[in-house]
C-alpha cells in the first residue's frame, strides 16, 4: 500500500517539513490522563474538562462510522497517535520561531496577508502560534481568535454555543475531537456588522503520527455577514496522519456566513471532518468545500435550516487521484417552513482514484414549502477510476419541492482529440476540461484561490492521464 | 514540394480497413474538394491525418510541410500548422469560447499571447462573420445549435490561421444564410494563406467558392480526380456514375 503513495508524496508540492521543535508532546495513545493533561496544560475551566471527559467516554463506546471507507478507518491504530503537541511560538510575529516562519514563507502566508487578508490565524501543529487581527476589526467588536484564547477571553460566549451544533455524541470522530481538541478558530461577528474582507487561516500538520483536532466555531449575530477561508497544506510523511476537525457555524436571524475551504493535505492524511451549520430565520449559510489532497476524506458539510426563510448552499468539489478516496457530499435538513437549499457537487476521479458523493436532504412534517435543488456531476478519466453516488432523500412534508440531477461522464478520446487539435497537449487539454467542469465552484472563490485551484488542477493532471 | 503528400495511405479502425492505398497531393494556396458517398472514408482520412489515436495507419505515409506525420500526436501536428474543422465539434462545459481561443492561440504560438493583437483580430473576425460578442462568453459548443457550432469552427479557422485546414462537412445541416457565412469564412481563410481540403457531400457550398480541384472517393480510395465538372456531374447524376468505372 505504502509504495503506491510514494510517488505522490514525492511530487507533493508543499511536501517540505521542518525539524520538529516542541515545548510539549503528549505520549502516543489516548486515555483519561491524556485528556486531563491537555485540559490542565491549557488551564481550562472545569466545564470544558467535563465536556472532554464525557466526550472521551463516548468516543471509546461509539462504533466506527458505517459509511465511507471501512477498510481504511478500521485500520486506524489510535494507540499510535499523539493527541497533543504544543509548538514553540508567540503571539507576535517576532516571537514566531524561524523555522516556522520559513514554513509560512514557503506557503506565502505573510505576503498573502499583506495583499488581501483582514486578519490571520495560522495554526501550526495543534496550537495557534501566530495570530493577528487588524485594529478596525477590534473596533467593530469582531472577535477573531484561536479557540484556546477565546475560551479564556470569552468564556460565556464559547460555553453558550460550543458543541451545540455538533454534539459530542454525533459520530466517533466528532467525539474524539471533543475530547482532545486543540486550536482552531473562534469568530464572533456582532449584530448588523459586515466583514468585508474574508478572514483566513492556514492549517498544517508537521509532526510524525500527529493527530490534528482543531475546533472551529463561528457565530454570526443577527444581520451580520462574514466570509471565512480555510486553506490546508501539509508536509508529506510516510505514516498516516489523522485529521479530525469539528467546525460549527451559527448564523442567527438574518445573518450570512460563507465558509470556504480548499483542502490539499498530502496523500497520507486521513481527513475525517464534521462540519455543520445552524441557520436561523432568514439566515444564509454557504459552504464552499474543495477536496484535492489526503488519502481519505470523509466530509459532508451540513446545514440545519432551523428558522423560517433560511437558505443553505453547499458547493463541493472532490478530486481523487491514484490511491485517493474522496468520500464527500452534503447534508441539508429543512426544519422550518419556506426554507431553501441548493447542493452542487462535482467530483473528478482519475487513475485508480475513487470519488463518492454522499448526500442527505430531509424535510420534516410541518416544514411547509421547502425547496431543494441537488445536482451532482462526476467526471472520470481512464478505465480504472471509480465514482459512486449515494443520495438519501427523506421527505416527510408533501409541499416540498425537490429536484435531483446527477450526471456521470467519462472524458472521451474525442474530447481530448478536439482540444489537442488546437495545439493543446494532453495535459493541457485535460486541465482545461477539468477547470471547465469545476467552473461553477471556482467562480465562487476569491480570485487568488481560483487561480491557485486552477494551478493545482494543472499539477494534478500533469502526466497522470491514462 | 506539395504542402501535403499522401502516399499509398491505408487507414483502419478496430482492425477494419477503411481507406486503401490512397495517394494524393495538396498544394499550398489551393482549395481541394473531397467528395464521396457516406462511408467512403472521407472523415476517416481527416481523422487519420490529424493523428486521432483510434485511427491506425498500417501502411503508407503522409508528409506535411516536408515532415512525416503518421504516428505523431494531434497537438504536434496542430503546431506544425494543420487544422481540422470538425463535423461534430465536442462540448466543453465551463470553458468560455474566448478562454478557449486564447488557450489555443497561446499553445500554437509557443506559449505567447499578445492580448492586444488577439483582441483586435478577434473583434474583426467576429464582425466579418456577423457573430455577436456575447458568443465569446458562452461555454464551448455547450448547448450550441448545429449552425453555431459550424460558425465557431470557422471562427477558430480564422483566428488560428493554419497552413492547411481540413474541413469536414462544414455545410452539413446549415440553411442557406448560415452556409453563406461559412463560405465567406473559407474565402477569408484563403486570403490568410490557408490551403483548404474541403470534405462535402453537396455542390451547393462550392457555388460560393472557387475550388482548384475536386477529388471523389469511392470504396475507400481515389475514384476520380478533376475539377468542378465532377461536382456538377454528382449534382445531376448522383454518385452512381462512379460504380461503372470502379467495377
Amino acid at each position: 500500500m505504502k509504495d503506491n503513495f510514494t510517488t505522490i508524496n514525492e511530487d507533493y508540492k508543499y511536501g517540505f517539513s521542518n525539524p520538529e521543535d516542541y515545548l510539549y508532546k503528549a505520549p502516543a495513545g489516548l486515555n483519561e490522563d491524556v485528556v486531563r493533561a491537555i485540559s490542565a496544560m491549557k488551564h481550562e475551566p472545569e466545564w470544558m474538562l467535563e465536556f472532554r471527559l464525557k466526550s472521551y467516554k463516548k468516543f471509546m463506546e461509539m462504533p466506527m462510522p458505517w459509511w465511507g471507507n471501512q477498510e481504511i478507518i478500521n485500520a486506524i491504530d489510535f494507540s499510535k497517535i499523539h493527541y497533543f503537541v504544543k509548538a514553540k511560538g508567540g503571539t507576535t510575529w517576532d516571537d514566531v520561531p524561524t523555522d516556522i516562519k520559513d514554513t509560512f514563507e514557503k506557503l506565502g502566508i505573510p505576503e498573502a496577508e499583506r495583499k488581501f487578508l483582514g486578519g490571520v490565524t495560522a495554526q501550526y501543529e495543534s496550537e495557534v502560534v501566530y495570530h493577528s487581527m487588524k485594529k478596525e476589526f477590534a473596533d467593530q467588536g469582531i472577535v477573531f481568535l484561536d479557540m484556546d484564547s477565546a475560551l479564556k477571553e470569552y468564556p460565556e460566549l464559547v460555553k453558550r454555543y460550543f458543541g451545540t451544533v455538533i454534539p459530542f455524541t454525533d459520530n466517533k470522530f466528532a467525539a474524539l475531537n471533543s475530547a482532545v481538541w486543540s486550536g482552531g478558530s473562534f469568530i464572533y461577528v456582532p449584530k448588523g456588522t459586515r466583514v468585508d474582507t474574508p478572514l483566513q487561516a492556514y492549517f498544517r500538520i508537521n509532526a510524525k503520527n500527529m493527530g490534528q483536532f482543531e475546533r472551529t466555531l463561528i457565530i454570526a449575530d443577527e444581520a451580520s455577514d462574514v466570509h471565512y477561508i480555510e486553506g490546508c497544506t501539509a508536509p508529506s510523511y510516510s505514516a498516516d496522519s489523522l485529521h479530525a476537525a469539528v467546525v460549527e457555524l451559527v448564523a442567527l436571524d438574518g445573518a450570512k456566513i460563507r465558509y470556504s475551504t480548499i483542502q490539499n493535505w498530502s496523500n497520507n492524511v486521513l481527513n475525517l471532518v464534521t462540519k455543520r451549520a445552524a441557520a436561523y430565520r432568514n439566515a444564509v449559510v454557504e459552504w464552499v468545500d474543495g477536496n484535492i489532497g489526503s488519502k481519505l476524506t470523509m466530509k459532508y458539510p451540513a446545514v440545519l435550516l432551523k428558522g423560517e426563510g433560511a437558505h443553505g448552499e453547499i458547493l463541493t468539489v472532490a478530486m481523487a487521484g491514484n490511491g485517493q478516496h474522496q468520500d464527500s457530499g452534503a447534508k441539508v435538513f429543512h426544519l422550518a417552513s419556506n426554507t431553501t437549499s441548493r447542493i452542487i457537487s462535482k467530483s473528478i476521479s482519475k487513475g485508480k482514484g475513487r470519488a463518492s458523493y454522499r448526500g442527505w436532504v430531509k424535510t420534516i412534517p410541518g416544514a411547509e414549502n421547502c425547496v431543494s435543488d441537488v445536482r451532482c456531476d462526476a467526471l472520470m478519466f481512464g478505465d480504472e477510476s471509480r465514482s459512486d453516488t449515494y443520495p438519501r432523500m427523506e421527505i416527510y412534508e408533501p409541499s416540498t419541492k425537490l429536484t435531483h440531477e446527477a450526471t456521470v461522464s467519462r472524458v472521451q478520446d474525442d474530447q481530448l482529440f478536439y482540444l489537442m487539435n488546437r495545439g493543446l497537449s494532453e495535459t493541457e487539454a485535460s486541465s482545461l476540461i477539468v477547470n471547465g467542469f469545476l467552473e461553477p465552484f471556482t467562480k465562487e472563490l476569491p480570485m487568488e484561490y481560483a487561480v491557485e485551484l486552477n494551478r493545482l488542477v494543472a499539477l494534478e493532471m500533469d502526466g497522470s492521464i491514462g | 514540394m506539395s504542402l501535403l503528400s499522401i502516399r499509398n495511405f491505408s487507414v483502419s479502425i478496430e482492425n477494419k480497413e477503411i481507406l486503401h492505398d490512397l495517394s494524393m497531393e495538396v498544394e499550398a494556396d489551393t482549395l481541394t474538394v473531397v467528395m464521396g458517398k457516406n462511408g467512403t472514408g472521407k472523415s476517416t482520412l481527416a481523422y487519420a491525418l490529424m493523428g486521432h489515436p483510434a485511427y491506425k495507419v498500417p501502411s503508407g505515409e503522409a508528409i506535411f510541410n516536408g515532415e512525416p506525420i503518421v504516428g505523431m500526436a494531434a497537438d504536434k501536428i496542430a503546431k506544425m500548422g494543420m487544422f481540422l474543422g470538425f463535423q461534430q465539434p465536442v462540448e466543453v462545459p465551463g470553458v468560455t469560447v474566448v478562454k478557449f481561443l486564447q488557450t489555443a492561440t497561446r499553445a500554437l504560438n509557443g506559449g505567447e499571447l499578445n492580448y492586444d493583437i488577439f483582441q483586435e483580430e478577434l473583434l474583426t473576425v467576429l464582425e466579418k462573420l456577423g457573430i455577436d460578442q456575447s458568443f465569446l462568453y458562452r461555454y464551448l459548443n455547450d448547448g450550441f445549435s448545429g449552425g453555431e457550432k459550424k460558425r465557431l469552427e470557422i471562427l477558430q479557422l480564422l483566428m488560428l490561421k493554419p497552413k492547411l485546414a481540413i474541413l469536414d462537412e462544414p455545410d452539413s445541416g446549415l440553411d442557406v444564410d448560415a452556409m453563406k457565412v461559412v463560405a465567406e469564412g473559407i474565402n477569408m481563410a484563403r486570403k490568410n494563406g490557408t490551403a483548404i481540403l474541403l470534405i462535402t457531400h453537396y455542390k451547393r457550398l462550392l457555388n460560393y467558392l472557387n475550388p482548384d480541384r475536386v477529388i471523389v472517393l469511392a470504396d475507400g480510395t481515389l475514384a476520380r480526380d478533376g475539377g468542378m465538372e465532377l461536382a456538377d456531374k454528382i449534382e445531376s447524376d448522383g454518385y452512381d456514375f462512379l460504380t461503372s468505372r470502379i467495377s
